[in-house]
């Protein structure tokens, strides 16, 4: 008995050892099968059970935790097809509704996926009035939450440019318990139909002040700084104009505006990089991709190449 | 009468704890309790109320899933011993058994979620970096999900007296997914007339309200529960369970044991 004890012991062993080194083998060989097939963005996207009627049936009371889950794939749904610059999103505006059906008080599903639905490709869906929906749904089921107002008019404000219904947003939010008073200030700069930079930095500062989530701090920021070199380049840009009249050239260097004493130094962006000056008389900033709301200071003109767009909303 | 009843009920935990499988569905629930944080991570915006819904489910499905589990063999497995026969040539009426059985298990079940309640606020604990008073809260909606379990155990042990532990496990969890849809049910009783609205009306009475005792999500969001809710509830609970058990021992009653 004990001979055969003995026997069986280093078999044993070498099982075990072959189990491990079986794992191990197919965990090597399972980083080799990661991407392929490559995935594309041109794919068909199919969401098979895609009613939240059905879903919440099926939950058995346990919607809320369906309703997480959910929220988990929307934010990798759209955190992957931002990472491919996708210009479609066909997945986004459903796999919200169920979510939003499956636990209609889950807030931050309102707030964050208007913002993923409203902007622009390859920033999000480009579906303003699908992202109003959204928010207006989430407002009849938590009309006492006063975010949600300010992610209305947001919505408003920044993505459909319609100020009337910004400001009305704005003032819903104001009355509500718990409402920020700027928002009061918001709806009365809207109203008188701000579109300016002014309105723009008031909006982003008190949206960075009244913030808790990082992201949406972080997003604020971005947008601030965005705008910060917007106006430097659009006072660079009246220096060189002023330059150009009194010299009737463009100056193609710092030294020649500090000569001119149109500046006392080589300017520098928010992140403290000097500005770029290109011998045509441009003025650029070094990192476009530091500031992903800029509309100036970019090389070739104006406008936000979509290159160098990121959502700063999304973890990467 | 009151010994019987504690020396049954005392043998049921005893039997319940040296299970395996008891300890098995207490592992993998403190693990899904425990991954909750791991969870909350990967989405935005949400970690605590997915601490809170994954925590608060996980507690009430293995504990659902325990009581039935455990509750089918109750009797059954007394018969295939042939130890019932001994138990019952003693003083012990057939009544004494069955509730004696249902305590035990009852029993084992509430000390099993005060376990996995100190393991889901010691997870709150670590994602929230400290506890509010608030989070006191919390206790009502675990609090239901004991009541759940005391009402589906009382099933659990109704189906076991008259049934293979198959098909009482069958019948179980088949009342506890209509029961979650007690609600509808009893909504479509209110929309519709005659027989059909008769027939809804009476199989939302018949069937558990799990509904109601189900406040996993509203809690997630800090929707308070009013105290009025709580006695209702608790009341339901124990008139359900008791009318449940008062059909069990009748059944048992009956029943031919040779």
């Amino acid at each position: 008995m004990s001979l055969s004890m003995q026997s069986e012991s280093p078999r044993r062993w070498m099982l075990a050892i072959l189990a491990l080194a079986s794992l191990a083998a197919s965990a090597a060989v399972s980083t080799l099968t990661a991407g392929h097939p490559p995935r594309n963005d041109s794919e068909e996207e199919v969401l098979y059970l895609q009613s939240p009627r059905l879903l919440k049936a099926l939950s058995l009371g346990y919607s809320g935790l369906l309703a997480d889950i959910y929220w988990t794939r929307v934010v990798q749904y759209f955190g992957e097809k931002h990472k491919l610059r996708s210009r479609h999103y066909e997945l986004l505006a459903p796999l919200l509704d169920i979510t939003t059906q499956l636990d209609p008080h889950l807030t931050v599903a309102y707030e964050f996926g208007s913002v993923f639905l409203g902007q622009r490709p390859p920033e999000g869906a480009g579906q303003p009035g699908k992202a109003v929906e959204l928010v207006e749904r989430g407002i009849r089921a938590n009309p006492n939450m006063w975010r949600l107002y300010m992610s209305l008019g947001f919505i408003h404000y920044t993505e459909r440019k319609d100020y009337a219904a910004a400001a009305a947003a704005f003032a819903r939010g104001a009355e509500v318990a718990g409402g920020l008073p700027w928002m009061k200030a918001m709806a009365a700069l809207m109203a008188q139909g701000a579109g300016d930079r002014k309105t723009a930095v008031f909006f982003w500062q008190r949206l960075y002040e009244t913030s808790q989530d990082k992201l949406l701090r972080d997003n604020a920021i971005n947008r601030l700084k965005s705008l910060k070199v917007d106006e430097d380049i659009a006072q660079l840009d009246a220096l060189q104009s002023a330059y150009d009249a009194k010299n009737h050239r463009k100056a193609a260097t710092w030294q020649e505006l500090i000569a001119a004493g149109a500046l006392q130094g080589v300017p520098a962006d928010p992140s403290g990089r000097p500005y770029k000056i290109t011998p045509q008389g441009a003025f650029e900033v070094q990192r476009p991709q530091d500031f992903p709301f800029i509309t100036a200071g970019l090389a070739g003109g104006r406008e936000t190449p979509e290159k160098f767009v990121i959502s700063p909303m999304v973890k990467q | 009468m009151t010994a019987r009843l504690f020396h049954i009920a005392a043998n049921t935990f005893r039997e319940a704890v040296r299970d395996r499988v008891l300890y098995n569905l207490v592992f993998f629930a403190i693990l899904m309790t425990g991954s909750a944080p791991l969870f909350s991570s990967i989405s935005i915006g949400i970690e605590r109320i997915v601490m809170i819904n994954l925590g608060l489910t996980a507690m009430s499905l293995f504990g659902i899933v325990i009581a039935i589990f455990i509750g089918i063999g109750l009797v059954s497995k007394e018969i295939d011993r042939k130890t019932l026969y001994t138990v019952l040539s003693r003083p012990v009426r057939r009544w004494e058994f069955i509730v004696g059985k249902y305590l035990g298990l009852a029993g084992t079940l509430v000390v099993n979620t005060a376990f996995m309640t100190l393991g889901f606020y010691a997870a709150l604990f670590y994602v929230a970096h400290g506890l509010a008073g608030a989070d006191l809260a919390l206790l009502i909606p675990i609090y239901f999900i004991v009541l759940e379990l005391l009402v589906i155990t009382a099933l659990a042990i109704l189906f076991s007296s008259f049934s293979s532990p198959l098909l009482a496990a069958l019948f179980s969890f088949a009342m506890f997914v209509i029961g979650s849809f007690s609600d509808d049910i009893r909504g479509f009783a209110g929309i519709t007339h005659g027989a059909p609205r008769w027939a809804a009306t009476l199989a939302g009475y018949i069937f558990p309200n799990f509904s109601s005792l189900n406040i996993i999500t509203q809690s997630a969001h800090a929707v308070p529960v009013c105290g009025a809710a709580v006695l209702a509830n608790t009341a339901y609970a124990l008139t359900y369970t008791f009318a449940v058990l008062l059909v069990a021992v009748l059944i048992f009653e009956r029943r031919n044991l040779k």
